[in-house]
């Protein structure tokens, strides 16, 4: 592969500065014909974070003067240059959140979107009913046993689908990957193989050809595949520095399933930590930080992959305008995602804006939607993952216009 | 393991060990066999060797009634085997005493930057400040160990240790497997800040004593206990009046990111997840009642000695209207105790933990017909927890051969009832919790106020499979520290670890 690189200089808050290299997916159509077919696999990591982030806290609107009004304490501040930890300006009216500067290069390189004031129009404010919703792809629906994720594998049915086509990297199988399309769902890469308690020692064959003979043939295919293709050897690239903690670990497993190509269609993982009633600023100065260093660690390290990699964000609802009396946010209505990757049209923030005035509320007190979360997740999967068709992924809705994110 | 239940290849494995082994294969005989072992799965953690014996000889009736009152059983067994987790029968103070957040003692000895990357010493530091950060922890390592100060995870693994004990050794069976219940009903996350500390007195004094009482005993008492006002916030809220600002200002004077008001966090899960369910009736009006109603339950020192107090200060004086009822204006701390009485008496309520009851002891899916039983004995006996079980294990549908074998073990109720099964002694070592959390069930540290999901689909992964199947061998070759498994009917280890790790035994 003949690429083009340029490198620039990085600064984002490290005290030494580090080159990095820019994905040069901007040449991606040249490129297409002459790779491999499995390496131009389309590919879809969604991320749920658990718990409802706070959307204009993540993505604020400065520019709409009932911000500061309705949270005198814990609005993030407008940008500024002679004050630290204000909002890092986007488009004149949305920033995002200061702990998310690492993501500030990959908007300006076109490679993150945003889209504002987008989610479910259930008026639901449980968090599990909620996510359950988001899950299924079926608002106010209880009774669909599978997610949509997986509704979509069962219509894209693939001739040369391997065991690793779909996966969580979780101990438990998200909802939203739930159903008839195999899945597979894991903690940790390192701890999906049969041993005898000693981490180097393998079961002995007797142990392992009998349990392989009483489980399912596919967990042992898979766990013989992963061994073989052995994707811890993939180290961090382009000075990718993934943050400590689960989430930039699973991330890092995520690139390594990439970069191993065994197979990788569509990527689960969540992180929690956003239930913020209470303290707000700060937890999500945090929550913020490993979340914005994880996924810009994931976009450098995975470089040139990124050409046909999108990264997909949800949460399950946002929180109120208002703070409430300790610092915090209540449960509300509509918040704001990112879409990332090559084929994303990004440096823009999407959506239309409902406002901040009383009057423009949703019931009288949370962010009104003006983006079903749907027609972001359809448009994903007919533009990127070539889907012919989401009428059965998303029961009962029709996609509006698209958004154009892709 | 594709789908959502796990579907054995070969349903039975090996014939290598059955309690009926060495019993009369007379069909009667084995019916008998079954419903005993099948009282131990679910209403204990299964069998240990001698128990279908005794349950033979004393009748299935008699068993029940005898872990229906627990406090009629003596326990001497596990009771000793738990005296070394000395902090389980702390009080609050002295626990903080004991186990002191580093952080918070570090400043209080005046050593600086002791752990500031809470993981290893921060790689990017500057060489000199990384041998600051050595020495500072060598400080403050060597005070603690002067002093016998241990590290709040140790809170943490005793809890852990003190499950899987009990589970492994007390008579009280359905005591313990009603605690795992009710916790994770009334679920709060370890981690969570103050909870570190407040989480043992949860469980020991909360918890544990209340099992089998009524509900709205342990509703009642779950609400004003420091962990779960921590937890769901509640302890924040507070009506927002010129008197609470004031009162609000000295106690944060270097914390400027409040001004008082409601907290809507636990008032909203008390109704979702502790009583009525989301279907249950309630709307967001009523919501923000229940907080009004609650404002002032708070927490008197979190971080020196957390006890529930009720600041008059913080509470909204106003009238307030919860699910159609007048609550006057006025009421101070009966504001709350009359929500948590309108709860408990709500039919809703009575539905909702009557089918989370049955979902635990009977299906997946709860039959609806003893689902309305239980339910119409939670409204007859004001909400008793044990007759409300007395109705679940005389029924048809517990006692159906259709419901054997059919739930799937949670990760905690495998382990324990692997080592029970074979005999064996354990202190349980870190190791044990360790590999339950690698199965997907993480005691005590579910973050989220639900609660494991009490479901097969959510223990049925590859991975919590894999990590299953590890567990079964690393137990019968005698790997785990402290813990020790009789191999009695076994051909050798192997034959044990294939039989712990077969389809069959995955389920109660």
């Amino acid at each position: 592969m003949s690429q083009s690189r340029r490198f620039f200089l990085k600064s984002s808050g490290l005290a030494m500065a580090s080159f990095a290299a820019v994905p040069s997916f901007l040449v991606r159509t040249a490129m297409a014909q002459g790779t491999t077919a499995s390496k131009d696999r389309p590919i879809l990591i969604a991320i749920f974070q658990r718990g409802a982030a706070d959307g204009i806290s993540v993505v604020p609107p400065f520019g709409d003067r009932n911000y500061s009004k309705a949270r005198p304490q814990i609005a993030v501040p407008a940008p500024s240059r002679s004050a630290a930890e204000t909002a890092i300006d986007l488009d004149g009216f949305f920033g995002l959140h200061p702990s998310l500067s690492p993501l500030k290069s990959i908007y300006d390189e076109g490679h993150l979107a945003v889209v504002h004031a987008v989610g479910s129009p259930d008026n639901t404010r449980s968090h599990f009913d909620a996510q359950d919703y988001m899950e299924a792809g079926a608002p106010g629906n209880k009774g669909l046993p599978d997610g949509w994720l997986n509704r979509y594998l069962q219509g894209a049915g693939k001739a040369d689908a391997t065991a690793f086509r779909a996966i969580a990297l979780d101990a438990k199988m998200p909802r939203t990957l739930m159903g008839a399309a195999p899945a597979l769902a894991l903690a940790k890469i390192q701890d999906f193989d049969v041993r005898g308690g000693n981490p180097k020692q393998a079961a002995s064959g007797d142990v392992y050809a009998a349990f392989e003979a009483m489980w399912h043939n596919s967990t042992f295919d898979a766990m013989k595949m992963l061994k073989n293709a052995n994707p811890q050897r993939f180290q961090p690239e382009n000075g990718a520095r993934y943050p400590n903690g689960q989430f930039g670990q699973s991330l890092l497993q995520m690139s390594q399933l990439i970069k191993a190509d065994i197979g990788l269609e569509v990527g689960f993982l969540d992180i929690g930590g956003w239930d913020t009633h209470a303290n707000q600023a700060g937890q999500l100065t945090q929550r913020l930080r490993e979340y914005g260093e994880g996924l810009s660690a994931f976009y450098r390290d995975l470089g040139d992959r990124m050409r046909n990699v999108v990264v997909l964000t949800m949460t399950e609802f946002g929180r109120t305008i208002k703070q409430n009396g300790s610092g915090g946010t209540d449960h509300g209505h509509a918040s704001a995602l990112f879409v990332m990757g090559g084929p994303v049209k990004g440096g823009k923030v999407y959506g239309k804006w409902p406002g901040l005035a009383p009057e423009q509320l949703y019931e009288g007190r949370d962010l009104a939607l003006t983006t079903d979360f749907r027609d972001v997740f359809s448009e994903l999967l007919k533009k990127h993952m070539r889907a012919a068709d989401t009428a059965k992924v998303f029961p009962g809705w029709q996609p509006g216009q698209a958004l154009g994110i892709l | 393991m594709r789908d959502k239940t796990i579907r054995p290849i070969v349903l039975v494995l090996l014939p290598l060990l059955l309690v009926t082994a060495t019993a009369s294969p007379a069909p009667l005989r084995i019916s008998e066999d079954q419903k005993i072992v099948h009282v131990l799965n679910r209403i204990g953690f299964g069998a240990r060797p001698g128990d279908v014996e005794r349950v033979l000889k004393i009748g299935i009736p008699a068993y029940i009634e005898e872990q229906l009152h627990p406090e009629r059983l003596t326990d001497t067994l596990a009771d000793d085997r738990v005296i070394d987790l000395n902090s389980l029968t702390m009080s609050r103070s002295k626990l903080l005493e004991q186990f002191p957040d580093p952080q918070q003692l570090a400043r209080q000895l005046g050593i600086r930057n002791p752990n500031q990357n809470k993981n290893a010493a921060d790689p990017n530091a500057a060489p000199a400040d990384q041998r600051k950060q050595a020495k500072a922890r060598a400080e403050l390592q060597e005070y603690m160990v002067e002093n016998k100060l241990q590290r709040p995870p140790q809170l943490l693994q005793q809890l852990i240790s003190n499950r899987i004990i009990r589970g492994v050794y007390s008579e009280r069976q359905l005591q313990e497997v009603m605690t795992d219940f009710w916790f994770n009903h009334f679920n709060v996350y370890w981690d969570k800040g103050a909870d570190r500390w407040l989480t043992t007195d949860y469980e020991m004094n909360v918890i544990r004593p209340r099992t089998m009482g009524k509900f709205k005993d342990l509703l009642l008492a779950t609400a004003q206990s420091p962990a779960m006002l921590f937890y769901l916030d509640n302890h924040l809220s507070s009506a927002p009046t010129p008197a609470v600002e004031a009162l609000r200002k000295r106690a944060n004077a270097n914390n400027n990111k409040r001004t008082p008001g409601i907290n809507e966090n636990y008032a909203r899960e008390l109704m979702e997840l502790h009583t009525l369910g989301v279907d249950g009736g309630y709307t967001q009006k009523d919501v923000t009642e229940v907080a009004r109603a609650l404002t002032g339950w708070t927490i008197d020192q979190p971080k020196v000695n957390g006890t529930f107090v009720f600041r008059p200060q913080m509470h909204d004086r106003g009238e307030k209207t919860v699910l159609g009822q007048r609550i006057p204006a006025n009421g101070g701390i009966q504001d709350g105790t009359r929500v948590i009485e309108i709860l408990a008496n709500h039919p809703s309520t009575a539905r909702f933990i009557s089918t989370k009851l049955v979902r635990r002891f009977v299906s997946d899916n709860p039959p609806q017909a003893l689902v309305d039983k239980v339910a119409a004995t939670y409204r007859k006996t004001d909400g008793d927890i044990s007759e409300m079980l007395r109705t679940i294990f005389y029924s048809e549908e517990f006692n159906s051969p259709e419901s054997y074998g059919q739930k799937m073990k949670s990760p905690f109720e495998y382990v324990v009832s692997s080592i029970r099964t074979l005999g064996g002694d354990t202190g349980g070592n870190q190791q044990i919790g360790r590999a339950i959390g690698q199965m997907g069930q993480a005691l005590y540290q579910y973050q989220a106020p639900t609660g494991f999901p009490d479901r097969a689909d959510f223990w049925t992964s590859d991975g919590a499979l894999v990590a299953r199947l590890n567990f079964a061998v690393t137990l019968t070759s005698g790997r785990i520290p402290d813990t020790r498994v009789s191999l009695n009917g076994f051909k050798d280890a192997q034959a044990a670890a294939l039989y712990l790790g077969s389809p069959d035994f995955q389920k109660r």
